[in-house]
């Protein structure tokens, strides 16, 4: 039988793709109703009704994905509320079609794939500087930075959502894949080491700085349970 | 002009709007758009300090005194730049038009610049109405969104060969100042409206021109970094990054301050409050008193009472050709901050 702990733990496999948090941690996911019969009901929210569609259409797709699959969901829908293309949206999605569904002879499904992937690139780029100064601080040289593989990598989220955007790119993660690639994939070098830092902090700050606004933004508008997420887990 | 320590900065504020959100002015079947567009800005007002909030029904349409005294008055502002947002689809007589920031600049000359804009799907009559816009107004500066959708078009790029012309006559008019929004959007869908790869293009295109990008790119700061390294008139327009992170989120924008010191430079970052989203009082004292947080943040360049007084209004000063008192000017000074050539360096590697 379905339960609602396990649609929400389904949930949570649902990233913003941009700022590449799960959704229910960002609290979009405003109520998820789950029947005995296993129908399932689903709604999210977004800070502001002007949040990009594009965005939009992709985490309300995601998650209809995500909990479809899952043993004894009979019936699903899933919501966006408080969006000024809500309706389109809601439409294309609980009909399984494309974004290009959502507003015909407008827009082009591949563009939306190509966003996808750049912005799995730069949480790549990001989380990976986090694993990196975690090992810089601990006295690692340039080299065992750079000569470390994937199984050396800490057992915690950030390096499990690393292998995880790895596979999404077609980046080789095997346990003995290098620890620390490059966007294109191909493994860091010792000697880019600091400039390749300088720029993922950047990119992380931007990624951080994203989601301290949206955060603060949905608390504006519904207060301080919004950035809990008005769900509980 | 603000003084604070026996120190006295000259403030110009880069991004002043005086809009008309009130129901009267909403298109009928568009209200919810309207409304929910001023209902967004009014949420990002929210980031600012709680006694510096207003209520919606203020926030929608303020009047001639409220600007005057929130901008001129308390807010330390010497010299205010109008940057126009038209969106006439939702607003009858436009949210925030050059004609009705006109109307405060006839006021008060000496103290406010208004910005025209122009969109290349215009075309001739669009040319024509920037050539008439510039010489009624004496414009130096337009603003310009690339992301805004319409009559079935997705927006557009300054790569297009359209815009190139509309750059050649801004060169022709003496307009040397172009504000690109690369921010919060108002029409995204799939096309990518925060891409700074069409700045990047034009920029190189059109040496004598500054471009300023209004938002520092935000929510691709990165992007905008990486890119204004490598170009030499290209700006930080600071509107969003002051208001929205210095008082709801500290330690963020301490962050992005030095980001973007390092990447872009004290020389190349302009103040703006984005009035009336915030005031710019709490902003300019904020900012005057704001340095990092910690040891965390060592790693970024240093912030001098110079770099403040540049960012404040020095660097908008030099763009716009507005004359500065003796007393409020740096000394000569030469070279460039030592972090510009890591910066460059860096970018190479992006």
């Amino acid at each position: 039988m379905i339960t609602r702990a396990r649609v929400l733990d389904a949930l949570g496999s649902v990233h913003d793709p941009e700022l590449d948090e799960p959704i229910t941690e960002l609290g979009f996911v405003t109520s998820c109703e789950v029947t005995l019969d296993g129908a399932v009901d689903i709604l999210l929210r977004l800070p502001t009704p002007q949040c990009a569609p594009n965005f939009a259409y992709l985490m309300a797709a995601d998650a209809r994905n995500a909990v479809r699959r899952l043993p004894g969901v009979r019936h699903l829908t899933v919501r966006l509320e408080d969006h000024y293309t809500g309706d389109e949206i809601n439409a294309a999605v609980s009909r399984g079609k494309g974004f290009t569904a959502a507003f015909p002879g407008e827009t082009d499904d591949d563009d939306l794939e190509a966003l996808r992937q750049l912005f799995h690139r730069k949480a790549l780029l990001a989380r990976q500087a986090t694993l990196c100064e975690e090992l810089v601080a601990r006295g690692a040289t340039a080299e065992q930075v750079c000569a470390g593989r994937v199984a050396e990598l800490p057992d915690a989220p950030e390096a499990r959502r690393c292998v995880e955007l790895r596979r999404h790119l077609g980046i080789p993660s095997h346990d003995d894949s290098p620890a620390f690639v490059l966007p294109s994939g191909e493994p860091l070098a010792a000697c880019n080491l600091e400039r390749w830092l300088r720029t993922a902090r950047l990119v992380r700050t931007g990624l951080e700085v994203n989601g301290g606004i949206c955060r603060a933004l949905l608390q504006a508008r519904h207060g301080p349970a919004a950035n809990s997420g008005a769900v509980a887990t | 002009m603000y003084e604070r320590d026996g120190e006295k900065y000259f403030v110009v504020d880069g991004h002043v709007h005086f809009w008309d959100a009130s129901p009267e002015n909403w298109v009928p079947g568009q209200e919810q758009y309207a409304k929910g567009w001023i209902e967004c800005f009014h949420a990002y007002m929210s980031l600012g300090p709680e006694e510096t909030h207003w209520p919606l029904e203020k926030f929608q349409k303020y009047s001639e005194e409220d600007f005057v005294r929130d901008v001129f008055q308390d807010g330390h502002v010497d010299v205010g730049i109008f940057q126009p947002t038209y969106l006439k689809q939702w607003y009858r007589a436009g949210f925030n038009t050059l004609e009705r920031n006109a109307t405060m600049v006839e006021k008060h000359p000496d103290r406010l610049i208004a910005n025209g804009r122009w969109d290349p799907r215009d075309g001739e009559a669009g040319l024509k109405q920037l050539e008439e816009d510039a010489k009624r107004h004496n414009l130096q500066g337009v603003k310009l969104y690339t992301a805004e959708w319409r009559d079935g078009s997705r927006g557009w790029s300054l790569k297009d060969p359209e815009a190139q012309v509309f750059l050649e006559k801004c060169q022709e008019l003496g307009i040397k100042n172009i504000h690109v929004h690369k921010g919060p959007t108002i029409w995204p869908l799939d096309k990518d409206a925060f891409d700074v790869a069409d700045v990047d293009y034009c920029a190189t295109n059109n040496p004598e021109l500054n471009f300023i990008v209004e938002h520092v790119g935000l929510p691709r700061i990165e992007d905008f970094c990486f890119m204004a390294t490598q170009e030499p008139n290209v700006y930080a327009g600071l509107a969003v990054a002051i208001g929205g992170l210095m008082h709801a989120r500290p330690r963020f924008f301490s962050k992005v301050m030095g980001e973007l010191l390092f990447w872009i430079g004290e020389d190349k970052m302009l103040f703006a409050s984005d009035y009336a989203i915030w005031e710019p009082k709490w902003q300019v004292e904020g900012f005057v008193d704001w340095d990092y947080p910690d040891e965390e943040y060592s790693d970024y360049p240093a912030v001098t009472t110079a770099t403040k007084k540049k960012i404040l209004g020095l660097n908008a000063a030099e763009l716009y050709g507005i004359e500065v008192p003796e007393e409020l000017r740096l000394p000569v000074e030469a070279g460039t901050p030592a972090a510009r050539e890591d910066a460059q360096l860096a970018g190479e590697n992006a």
